[in-house]
């Protein structure tokens, strides 16, 4: 059982790294604002996702679970906003004269 | 495995400032600045220094970085007119001796620090039990030194009248910072009904286990101001005007509690800040209680800026 709860762990994170890599390598690389605010996204919250996911079974108390979970929700909302937040500028940049 | 780990981040950490340095632009100096003071925090975590850590990580690199972006935003029509302008050779050349000397020095003076360092740990553990405090930096910052604590509070209350006073004098009383028009069912609206309470929570979390455990009131303080900040940011709420008396009552409540104990602590305890015995720790509470509005409300005003506009608008 621990075995497997250890593995679990690594493989989720290992899976975490990759789309962290993933979303820092579409940043760099992707033509404009829009796609690169989608590759930063990946990262964020798949990335941060998997690594939270992989690193739960590894928590001494459920309480500190509960901690690591509220952290990868407050950093999607906060993900989410400045994304909203700066395509909608860019929108409106676009679109005027 | 774990010097390989620290031996990445202090190489990234110098990258960094050498590139906060050389970035021609203002804005990207900041950026990297505010990247910077993350990565420093990790370093603290890594020496566990939690509470320098959740300072570094609230005010070095959250609220500094706040109020560098908008100097940032400021400054950017004086830019380019400030690139044409090259210094000449000379200025340059003493820039950089200068630069040298003042890095030697440093350099010199870390190198010859006694190993090992002189340090008066020892002595607070020693006493740390007088105070009741569980958080040894706590009863650092509010028994052992409670001056400097005293010192910096009034310090930031003389960096608000510094920036209050570049205020123009048809603004003066009135609103701080510019009038925000925002979609009232737009995005920052949104965040700003919702992240509130999460964060007013948090703030009061960090404050109280400032006793025991790594936090208290500049954390706690920071993480209010930021949740105000969100709220007048997103137009929900305006800043109040500076000449409210109440405002003016709360800013000086915290260094006025604070220097009340002090003189009564002269008077009863044989020195100031000294607290009588066995009222220590509900003493550092009521300090700790009149210091955390007033620093929510200087840290918060002092973002916002001077007064712009007038009371009634």
């Amino acid at each position: 059982m621990k075995l497997a709860l250890e593995l679990w762990t690594v493989v989720a994170v290992i899976a975490g790294a990759f789309f962290f890599l993933a979303g820092t390598v579409g940043l760099l690389r992707f033509p404009d604002s829009l796609t690169r605010l989608h590759a930063l996204t990946k990262a964020d919250n798949l990335g941060l996702g998997l690594v939270v996911l992989g690193l739960l079974p590894q928590m001494d108390s459920v309480s500190d679970g509960f901690k690591l979970a509220c952290i990868w929700l407050l950093v999607l909302l906060s993900g989410a906003t400045a994304s909203q937040l700066i395509a909608r500028t860019l929108r409106r940049n676009d679109s005027r004269p | 495995m774990n010097d390989v780990l620290n031996i990445g981040l202090v190489a990234l950490i110098l990258g960094l400032a050498v590139w906060t340095i050389v970035a021609r632009e203002a804005y990207a100096a900041v950026v990297g600045f505010i990247a910077y003071g993350l990565l420093l925090t990790l370093v603290w975590v890594q020496l566990h220094g939690i509470d320098v850590a959740l300072t570094e990580a609230a005010i070095g690199g959250g609220l500094t970085g706040a109020l560098l972006i908008g100097a940032a935003a400021r400054l950017r029509s004086t830019e380019s007119p400030a690139h044409a302008e090259r210094p000449g050779v000379l200025t340059r050349w003493l820039a950089a001796g200068v630069s040298a000397a003042v890095t030697g020095a440093l350099a010199i003076c870390v190198l010859v620090l006694p190993v090992p360092a002189p340090t008066l740990a020892p002595a607070v553990v020693a006493n740390i039990a007088v105070t009741e405090v569980g958080n040894p930096i706590t009863a650092v910052l509010l028994a052992f030194r409670a001056m400097d604590t005293l010192l910096e509070a009034i310090v930031l209350l003389f960096a608000l009248i510094g920036v209050w006073s570049l205020a123009p004098d048809r603004a003066w009383g009135g609103r701080p910072g510019p009038l925000q028009q925002s979609d009232p069912n737009g995005m920052l609206a949104y965040v700003a009904r919702v992240l509130p309470p999460i964060g007013i929570v948090a703030g009061a979390y960090i404050f109280w286990v400032g006793a025991d455990h790594p936090g208290g009131k500049f954390q706690g303080a920071t993480i209010l101001a930021a949740m105000w900040l969100l709220v007048m940011m997103a137009g929900l709420a305006d800043a109040p005007p500076i000449s409210r008396t109440w405002l003016r009552w709360l800013l000086v409540a915290g260094p006025l509690a604070f220097i009340t104990i002090g003189v009564v602590g002269a008077v009863h305890a044989g020195a100031f800040l000294a607290y009588p015995e066995g009222l220590a720790k509900p003493l550092i509470l009521v300090i700790e209680f009149a210091l955390m509005p007033t620093l929510t409300l200087i840290l918060g005003l002092m973002l916002l800026g001077a007064p712009q506009r007038g009371e009634t608008t």
